[in-house]
Order: structure tokens, then C-alpha cells, then sequence
């Protein structure tokens, strides 16, 4: 993987999620809500996400945060892929699946912020479903 | 925009350069192991100093040559290599002292780096002397080394821990620093040289105003040793500490400067071999200074190489080093203030030491960094070690390009083209 992309990293779909971010906000009527962080680049994340009545799949994602351009396109990506996803899709999604959804090669030292949104929904996610508990906010792992 | 005549620079850049083969280097392909990927396409621009300073040819020769012909352990051998390397090493401590104006080696302890000298203070004498009622006083520009250590050992000894005010001009505010020094002031910790701001402190005048109320100063000059001439007895630190790192030497090694009296009462904090003079089953006597500090098998190879780091300097002279930085920062500062939305953290151009931290507006520090590094900058990006500081300047992280003796007017071009083209990418 290159680390030299740096314009690369920055095409033109990144950017313009970046710059108008798609479904950015909360929601009144979200079936789960969570946050998370990344230490390193200081961004945040918070997703709200709306189920629908089998509750199971994925109605809605409304996300809102603050940080690099990587991990705020990213997050509004997520937000339109995953509509219409099952909790068992989003829990299987992986690191792979957030960089080709992105389009781009993300060098090593930013993987973090490209996977922030994917990690934040899938431990919102499992929380609903009590699967871990005592997790106020994800901080994104090495 | 540029000058049409530029003034030259104060010291030889060119021949500089020739001296660390690293700047030969082109970056940009993919990173793998070292020497693996000749795929590199442009050459690199290195503006990370203040993090760490490239390696000129007769340091790594003098790293070389201890452990090609005399590498030994120091000060138990009787055999000859042993008493080579003991002779050097010890060499070093005085050259250390000799350079930053300490009386001799019983003053300069070799550490591992500016942080560790800094605990190493802070546990054997802080730990020891402080207590309820008693007060520390850092700065807001403190560098976590010395603003997380003396934060913890306020918390264990009940100490309070207290913070000079930067104001907007990213100096720092005498008067306040007037209020909060009083007579229970026992320590106050200051960097000499900002690495966010880029201000140069008035710690002279800062040792005065603690001495004056019976308390010690810290000085941590990790980013003055190596870019200006430093005198410690001038300022009247009570100690001082640096990185050999960041002026040309290996990683691996700092100095803690510290009077000789104040050293002499102080407890040691690494116990062990080294340090002892005479070993019973029941107690144990210190070695001299500065050896009573620099417990297990020291630090050999990096302390000689230290010595031929700052042998190198002096060749370049320091003065001549600082006026070089010196031309930079300002070519830098004005260059980058030719945009509205780049923001400059700190005092103006002709008075700041070599280095620039800043922000785009709409970009953020990580993103403008890796569209640097896609134009073979090297730039850092993040909070360098001083959160509470960015917080108070409303930021998460900034960029920051920070020189040294071997970079040139053409390279902070080459910045300027690259943070130009994040303005626009980012448009």
C-alpha cells in the first residue's frame, strides 16, 4: 500500500464528501446512537442509526463529527452504503471493504481515520444488541 | 513573493549538505524496508527538525569507529579497550560541559533524552521535596515532558501545579509569571524555546524572579541547545536538559545539566551498577557525580558521538547556525503570510527561533501534512507534544516545518507550492 498517494488520497470523491457531506446531522428517531474517537488525528464521530421494523435492517444513518478529511468522507460514505444493509452485513464489513468503498489507497499512518465511521456503527451496533456493553465511546485501535 | 535579490546565506549550505548523504534521498514511492523500494521519485524536503535532525557523516563515523576499534564497557575494565572507551566517554562529558557552559562534567548527566531528565528530577527531587503548600510553576507552552511530570508529581505530592499565560503574541506573560512565582514556589519548569510557537523565553529573567524567592528552575532547552549559543551559568539554571537527537547526534542520549550542590543533595534515581562506590548486604555508597546518575552500563557510544555532534556545530559556529535558522523562519513566515487563510502560531517572523507551526483554513493538520508528504515534505502534523496549548489556540493539531543548518530558501519553496496546492485541492 502507498503512502505516497497524498492526491491521490484526495480524489475528486473523497473531497466532495468531505466538503458536502451527505446525511450530517442526528436523528430524533434513531434506533441506536453512538461515538467514537480517534486519538490520533483528533477526529470524532457520532452515528445515528435508524432500523427498520424487523429491526435488523438498516433504514437510515445520520453521522456528524469534526476532523480529517479521510474520516468525515468516510463516515458520509458509510452513511449512503449502509442503507438498506442488515446489522449482519455491517458486522462483517472490514477494513477492505472501507477502502474500496473509498476508492483510494490510504497509506498506513491514516487507516485509522478511514475506519473510524465503520467502527463507531458496528460498536453502536453491537451495544443494541447486547453484545458488549460498557462502552461509552470507541476509540479506534492501533 | 520572493525577494529579487536574496541576502546569502550565513553559513555554506551546500557544502553542509554534502556532509548528510540522507539528503541525497528521494521519497514518494512506496514505503517498505529501507533500501528495498527504489521506486522514489522526488527529492526530499526535510523540514522535521525540531522532531529529530539528520546525521552528518562524522558523527556516524565516530559511531563507527567506537565500535569498530574500542567498543568496551566503561570504568570496570582494566584492559586497554576499556580504558579507551572510558576515557572517551568521559571526554564527552566534558565537551558537553564545555559547550553549554557548565563547570565540568560532575555537572552533566547523560540520560536517555531532554524527557527522561526531566523525571529524573522529577522523582529524585520533586518526589523528596515537595509537598502540600508547596507550588510548581510550568508555562501553558510546557512540552508534555515537563507538563505531564510535574502534573503527576503534583498529584503525589501534593504540590500545586501552576501555569504561566501565554498571550495572543504566543509570549509569555511576565506579570502574570510575577504573580504566580512566590516564596513557596519550590520548582519551576520552563522551556527555553518553544517547539509549537517558536519563542525564545526570557528564562534568564525567569531564574532571577524564582531564585529571588528561594525556589529552582528547570530549563528545558531540548529545542535551544542545538540552534543557539546556550550558557547555563549565564541564565543561573538550576538544571537544564536537552537531546543530543536534535542537534546532529544519535537517538538514545540526553544531557541533564544540574549545579553541582543541587546534584550533590540529591538522591539518585536509577540504582545499580555504575552509580555504587562500596556494596554491602546492608546499604550502599554513591559514586561521584556525575556517575552517581547514570546507573547500568551508560550510554558509550551515543556519549562519544554526542562529542562529535557538537564538535560539528562549533565548526559551523552557533551563532552562524542561529543566524542561518534565522533567515529561514523569517523567509518562511512571510512567505506563508502571503495567504489570508494560513494561520501562524506565535511571535512574527524576526523573532522566533527556525521553526513555523500553522493551519489552513478547511484543512486539517493531518491532511495538509499527507499532501505534503505527497510533494516529499516532511512536515509534522499533530498536537507536538503540547495539547493543552493547541487547546487554548482553539485547534486539534497544527503543521509545523522547523529547519536546520542544511536547509535552503528553494525548499520552504517547494513548502509553500505544496501547502498552495492543499489551499486549493481543498478549495
Amino acid at each position: 500500500m502507498g503512502i505516497g498517494g497524498g492526491s491521490d488520497m484526495y480524489r475528486q470523491q473523497i473531497l466532495d464528501h468531505y466538503k458536502n457531506p451527505r446525511n450530517h446531522g442526528t436523528l430524533d428517531d434513531a434506533t441506536f446512537s453512538h461515538s467514537g474517537e480517534n486519538p490520533s488525528c483528533g477526529d470524532t464521530i457520532r452515528v445515528d442509526v435508524r432500523l427498520e421494523d424487523d429491526g435488523e435492517t438498516i433504514d437510515y444513518v445520520a453521522f456528524s463529527g469534526d476532523g480529517c478529511a479521510i474520516s468525515q468522507a468516510s463516515a458520509s460514505m458509510l452513511s449512503e452504503r449502509l442503507r438498506g444493509m442488515t446489522l449482519d452485513e455491517l458486522a462483517a464489513m472490514d477494513t477492505d471493504d472501507v477502502t474500496e468503498m473509498l476508492g483510494v489507497d490510504i497509506s498506513p499512518m491514516r487507516i485509522k481515520c478511514a475506519v473510524l465511521a465503520r467502527q463507531v456503527a458496528q460498536d453502536g451496533a453491537k451495544l443494541h444488541e447486547g453484545e458488549i456493553d460498557d462502552l461509552d465511546v470507541t476509540i479506534t485501535e492501533d | 513573493m520572493e525577494a529579487p535579490e536574496q541576502e546569502p546565506y550565513p553559513l555554506d549550505v551546500e557544502a553542509v549538505r554534502g556532509d548528510f548523504p540522507i539528503l541525497q534521498r528521494k521519497v514518494g514511492g512506496d514505503v517498505t524496508i529501507p533500501g528495498e523500494d527504489e521506486a522514489d521519485t522526488e527529492p526530499l524536503v526535510y523540514l522535521d527538525n525540531a522532531a529529530t535532525s539528520h546525521t552528518p557523516e562524522p558523527v556516524v563515523d565516530a559511531i563507527a569507529d567506537y565500535y569498530r576499534s574500542y567498543n568496551s564497557n566503561v570504568h570496570r575494565g582494566i584492559h586497554h579497550l576499556s580504558q579507551e572507551a572510558s576515557i572517551a566517554y568521559e571526554n564527552a562529558h566534558d565537551r558537553v560541559a564545555e559547550f553549554v557552559g557548565a563547570a565540568g562534567r560532575e555537572e552533566v548527566v547523560f540520560t536517555k533524552n531532554t524527557t527522561e531528565a526531566e523525571n529524573l528530577v522529577a522523582y529524585a527531587w520533586g518526589l523528596n521535596e515537595l509537598g502540600p503548600g508547596d507550588n510548581v510553576v510550568l508555562t501553558e507552552m510546557e512540552h508534555h515532558a515537563s507538563l505531564v511530570t510535574w502534573q503527576q508529581i503534583g498529584k503525589r505530592t501534593g504540590a500545586e501545579v501552576r501555569f504561566v499565560r501565554v498571550d495572543e503574541d504566543g509570549r509569555l506573560d511576565m506579570d502574570h509569571a510575577r504573580e504566580l512565582i512566590d516564596d513557596d514556589t519550590a520548582m519551576a519548569s520552563v522551556v527555553h524555546v518553544s517547539n509549537t510557537l517558536g519563542t525564545v523565553n526570557p528564562v534568564g529573567e525567569l531564574a532571577d524572579i524564582v531564585h529571588d524567592h528561594g525556589g529552582l528552575i528547570f530549563v528545558d532547552g531540548a529545542q535551544s541547545v542545538p540552534h543557539m549559543p546556550v550558557d547555563v551559568g549565564e541564565m543561573d539554571a538550576d538544571f537544564f536538559a536537552f537531546s543530543g537527537h536534535k542537534m546532529c547526534g544519535p537517538t538514545g542520549i540526553g544531557v541533564l545539566y544540574g549545579k553541582e550542590h543541587v546534584l550533590e543533595e540529591m538522591e539518585p534515581y536509577l540504582y545499580g551498577g555504575e552509580m555504587i562506590r562500596k556494596v554491602t548486604f546492608e546499604d550502599s555508597q554513591w559514586e561521584d557525580l556525575p556517575w552517581k546518575f547514570e546507573a547500568g552500563t551508560p550510554v558509550i557510544a551515543q556519549g562519544i558521538a554526542l562529542h562529535a555532534a557538537i564538535d560539528y556545530l562549533e565548526e559551523l559556529g552557533m551563532e552562524t547556525v542561529h543566524a542561518h535558522e534565522g533567515v529561514l523562519a523569517e523567509y518562511a513566515y512571510d512567505r506563508l503570510t502571503e495567504y489570508d487563510d494560513v494561520d501562524i502560531y506565535g511571535p512574527p517572523g524576526d523573532d522566533r527561533a527556525g521553526l513555523v507551526a500553522f493551519n489552513v483554513d478547511g484543512v486539517h493538520a493531518h491532511d495538509l501534512s499527507s499532501i505534503l508528504n505527497d510533494h516529499a515534505v516532511a512536515v509534522r502534523a499533530g498536537d507536538h507534544c503540547t495539547q493543552p496549548l493547541h487547546d487554548k489556540l482553539g485547534v486539534a493539531a497544527s503543521a509545523r516545518a522547523s529547519f536546520y543548518v542544511y536547509n535552503t530558501r528553494e525548499e520552504i519553496d517547494t513548502l509553500v507550492e505544496a501547502v498552495d496546492d492543499a489551499r486549493q485541492l481543498f478549495a
